[in-house]
């Protein structure tokens, strides 16, 4: 099944410049695979080196958020929409109190 | 690889001291707004944002999914885009952290400035390289309310 994966802009230069993916896939998981088999760069920017999804990529089908459905394996059909969408942190060195 | 200067308006920089002041001793956080363009990006506006990060606010900072997408939209409505985050290093240096590199982005300028014992003192700019290992540092050229711009830092 046909499902559109929405690239943000800090990874679209990764996925040939495009606002948007079609790929098929019956799971958020699967739609991810198919999205970073086609785009290899995209991996090193959505998953840690131990294979999880990085902590601040987070990932909705319209306008769910997975962690809230059943994760990777949240199903997807025809016309849904895979948002991937970053949330940002940082900060200073840690201190030492 | 040289990278064109990010520009920021005098005001913009005004404004982001402004509230590194405020939430000191915390770590203030915000959305640059603005154009990028082949040879030149732009800040043209600031969301300031609040710190998501309730547990450790003076040397960490968070902004949320949803806040990203409010950032996002702000963008889209004054016809512009999300080009960059800044935040506050109270009393540490104006240079990104390993905390910061393991949770930065590509593409995104990330502004940091230093504030020591309340005083906003350094601001840099930085972007992360391609394969994530570090950070290029992103000249500041400030512009003043005519256009013209001040100095690079």
């Amino acid at each position: 099944m046909a499902v559109k994966v929405i690239i943000p802009t800090p990874l679209r230069a990764y996925a040939g410049k495009q606002q948007s993916v079609e790929v098929a896939a019956g799971t958020v998981g699967e739609a991810l695979v198919a999205l970073t088999n086609q785009f290899t760069e995209l991996k090193k920017h959505l998953y840690s080196d131990d294979g999880k999804l990085r902590s601040f990529v987070n990932v909705y089908v319209n306008d769910e958020d997975i962690r809230y459905l059943q994760k990777d394996k949240t199903p997807v059909k025809e016309g849904d929409t895979v948002s991937i969408v970053p949330s940002i942190a940082g900060g200073a060195q840690s201190r030492s109190k | 690889m040289s990278r064109a200067p990010l520009k920021v308006p005098e005001e913009m920089l005004r404004r982001i001291h402004a509230h590194s002041v405020e939430t000191y001793p915390h770590e203030c956080c915000g959305a640059l707004l603005g154009l990028d363009g082949d040879s030149s990006r732009e800040v043209l506006d600031l969301l300031p944002l609040a710190n998501r990060r309730d547990d450790s606010p003076r040397n960490r900072f968070e902004v949320t999914p949803d806040d990203v997408r409010l950032a996002e939209k702000t963008a889209r409505e004054k016809r512009i885009e999300l080009i960059g985050w800044y935040h506050s290093h109270p009393d540490a240096p104006a240079r990104p952290s390993e905390f910061d590199r393991e949770h930065a982005w590509p593409w995104y300028s990330y502004i940091i400035v230093s504030v020591q014992k309340g005083v906003p003192r350094d601001t840099t700019s930085w972007r992360l390289h391609d394969d994530r290992a570090a950070y290029d540092p992103e000249v500041i050229e400030t512009v003043a309310p005519g256009g013209h711009p001040i100095a690079g830092k």
